[in-house]
């Protein structure tokens, strides 16, 4: 999808709008977002999360909305989306899989557990797996190198992974069978995950009180000047609950690689998504 | 053997009790009454003793966060705004998250008194977004603060009104610059102003900001509740207090560790169990990335502000990474220096650039396809973006590469003679067998 220069091919026409049904639940929504701020740009963010909430990713749909909430023009929430990392320019998995392969992770092990989920997935860097259950992404530190190597699902904490546990995380997953994160609640899906990250709270009973206070990394301190601390080292592999219950999901699913940034939103059947092309990596990212 | 008595836990003090993050287990260990001590004295008074307290900030840069509120101006007829810097995304850098995850209460009630001191109406807490589980709890903290009175209209009866947003960013190393932070929270690219004007005069919208970190707003309940002589009780003249000291990588018990400030890594190694079973200390950040790394000469340096500076680095985030001999060190640098390029923001052309052509040159310099020759081009590269950018991402980018040469040297050049690297990465990994590792295989591709 480019011309001869390289460039993406600009947009034949506007993205079309939400159904309006859906855009009257999103208005809602949207203006709840922006009375949180004394200005309206600043829910630009969380707007941007609501959307790839309602959708999987941003589409140009999406950003649409975004700019007639706030009177911005499209170019404008463009630059915005396209600078953080944490937006979708395509669709991808129920599941965002991040292995942190920073200096301390990586020689942790995190090269080896990235490499290793490529291998056992058949997917590179921000695929998708076929059944669109999991994307993989190598991530940059994400806070928890006391718990090195660190694989997040969801921006759940898997804390002291492996190569084996990262395998059996991402089958279960793919099985739809319940993961327990290490640090955080039961997992629901990235569009979920994506309406708590626009400011929504989480209100699934008893979420909030899941996955402690912190791991044995984050009582140590306490621990030993409490006198309270075993004489074992911290870093113990973590024992994930049996997986038994399914996962409700509710989004469909998705197949993997579209060219990116794809113009077709879930909202607009008249306009399917261009086909499957090849597995490449469109950030131009290398896996290390 | 180190006492456990040298350990001071304070913000990690509940840490280990029933469920924490909830407001009644907050309260049932004293918590807000700081906060009721505050409303009792004039802002100013409240301005003052964190300015006695001697509390440094603890995001990086060490300013005095009392001074940080003093610089508000009063009486300007703008309002102000209270923004915690939540973005915690230095590699290394690991204490903010725990602390907001197990008990977000005492960063609230720091953000209500930080509030009450600098006259502002709207705090945020800005997030990164990466954290779900914080984020999570930081909701529900929230929540329960509007409903018991310490948010919202007149808070407990003292006239102050506050509303706090938690606002979750969206994957952005840059945030983390205090400008770059406003910028984003504008519902913009995360991209770093050039000051002055500083944000105590024009941040966000333009009217006086203070940027504080979670750690040093968290900081400020226990100092109005047990005050300034207990605090200063601890650290040292110009560095008081205690801090979270987060260790990781290759010891026995990796985790969070709070001490008073001027504590050594060979005290806090001996705590932990020391290196991981049958193997040395080779080299260690103080703080983060992005302060120079030190050695195993450095085991005795204080870990202060004047301490770490005097040894040739920075404090930082006192994220103290801990790698042993079977890592190699270019490794270590290239991918740190991936990441800086692939986070700076674009906006100064000596990091943008900068950052490209230092993992071109590392890239090479790791593969053994490089030449003495490189190294020097290498430090060039270096020294033209330090101090050069807005902001100080570039600085950081510098620091490991710098260091490392200065340090090990050897180890660039053994690449060249090696025609590749001698490590063999699978001796660094948490799994690999305990005995000492075997190194020359160059196995590493």
């Amino acid at each position: 999808m480019s011309t001869d220069l390289g460039m993406p091919m600009p947009p034949a026409k506007p993205a079309p709008p939400f159904p309006p049904e859906v855009r009257a639940r999103l208005e809602v929504d949207a203006k709840e977002v922006i009375g949180r701020y004394p200005q309206a740009r600043s829910a630009l963010l969380p707007l941007l999360h609501l959307v790839q909430a309602e959708e999987g990713y941003v589409t140009g749909t999406g950003i649409e909305f975004c700019a007639d909430m706030l009177g911005l023009t499209a170019a404008e929430v463009s630059a915005v989306s396209t600078f953080y990392t944490m937006y979708r320019r395509r669709q991808g998995g129920d599941f965002h899989v991040g292995v942190c392969t920073n200096t301390l992770c990586a020689v942790m092990g995190g090269d080896e557990i990235f490499a290793s989920l490529k291998d056992h997935l058949g997917i590179g860097n921000k695929e998708t797996t076929a059944d669109g259950v999991v994307t993989l992404e190598h991530i940059e530190c994400n806070a928890a190198c006391d718990y090195a190597p660190v694989v997040m699902v969801n921006w759940e904490f898997f804390d002291d992974a492996t190569p084996q546990s990262a395998k059996e995380l991402v089958d279960d997953l793919r099985a739809g069978k319940h993961a327990v994160p290490t640090r955080g609640a039961r997992l629901c899906t990235f569009r979920d995950t994506s309406r708590i990250l626009a400011g929504f709270p989480d209100e699934r009973p008893g979420a909030v009180d899941e996955g402690g206070a912190g791991g044995a990394a984050s009582l140590v301190g306490l621990r030993i000047a409490n006198g309270t601390q075993a004489d074992e080292p911290a870093r113990l592999t973590p024992a994930r609950r049996p997986p038994t219950e399914d996962v409700a999901k509710d989004a469909p699913a998705s197949p993997s690689s579209h060219d990116a940034p794809a113009r077709t939103a879930e909202s607009d059947p008249a306009h399917p998504a261009p086909p499957t092309g090849p597995a490449t990596d469109q950030d131009g990212d290398q896996a290390p | 053997m180190t006492e456990p008595s040298l350990l001071t836990p304070v913000l990690s003090a509940n840490w280990d009790e029933h469920q924490p993050w909830t407001l009644d287990t907050y309260r049932r260990g004293g918590g807000y009454d700081g906060l009721r001590k505050a409303l009792a004295m004039h802002p100013d008074e409240v301005i003052q003793t964190v300015k006695d307290s001697g509390l440094r900030g603890r995001g990086g840069a060490g300013f005095p966060t009392g001074m940080k509120w003093g610089f508000i101006p009063q009486n300007d007829g703008k309002p102000h705004y209270l923004v915690v810097n939540a973005d915690e995304s230095e590699p290394g850098t690991c204490k903010d998250i725990p602390l907001m995850y197990a008990n977000p209460h005492v960063l609230i009630e720091g953000v209500i008194i930080a509030s009450y001191a600098i006259r502002s109406e709207h705090a945020f807490i800005y997030v990164r977004g990466e954290v779900v589980p914080v984020l999570r709890r930081l909701h529900n903290a929230v929540r329960e603060a509007y409903a018991a009175g310490y948010l919202g209209k007149n808070v407990l009866g003292s006239g102050l009104d506050l509303e706090l947003t938690v606002h979750a960013g969206a994957g952005a190393y840059i945030c983390g610059e205090e400008t770059a932070l406003l910028d984003s929270l504008e519902g913009r690219r995360g991209q770093p102003r050039l000051r002055p004007p500083f944000p105590a005069v024009a941040g966000l919208y333009a009217s006086p900001t203070c940027v504080n970190n979670v750690e040093s707003i968290a900081s400020v309940p226990p100092i109005l509740n047990k005050g300034v002589e207990w605090f200063r009780s601890m650290g040292s003249e110009k560095s008081p207090g205690f801090t979270l000291y987060s260790l990781s990588g290759h010891v026995k018990r990796p985790g969070q560790y709070e001490a008073p400030l001027g504590v050594t890594l060979r005290q806090l190694l001996d705590l932990a169990g020391g290196v991981r079973e049958g193997h040395r200390i080779k080299f260690w950040t103080p703080g983060g990335s992005s302060t120079p790394m030190f050695t195993d000469e450095h085991l005795d340096v204080p870990l202060d502000y004047e301490g770490v500076g005097a040894a040739g680095s920075m404090l930082g985030t006192k994220a103290l990474q801990i790698f042993d001999e079977t890592v190699c060190v270019v490794r270590a640098v290239l991918r740190w220096t991936e990441f800086y390029e692939h986070e700076s923001c674009g906006k100064c052309t000596p990091c943008r650039e900068g950052t490209y052509w230092l993992t071109q040159l590392l890239t090479r310099l790791e593969r053994g396809e490089g030449t003495e020759q490189d190294l020097e081009t290498l430090l060039d590269v270096a020294d033209n973006i330090l101090g050069k950018s807005f902001c100080a991402l570039g600085d950081g980018a510098a620091s490991p590469i710098q260091s490392s040469l200065k340090y090990f040297r050897d180890e660039y050049l053994a690449h060249f003679e090696h025609g590749g690297c001698p490590f063999d990465t699978a001796a660094s990994t948490a799994w690999a067998s305990t005995a000492p590792a075997s190194t020359g295989a160059g196995a590493h591709s």
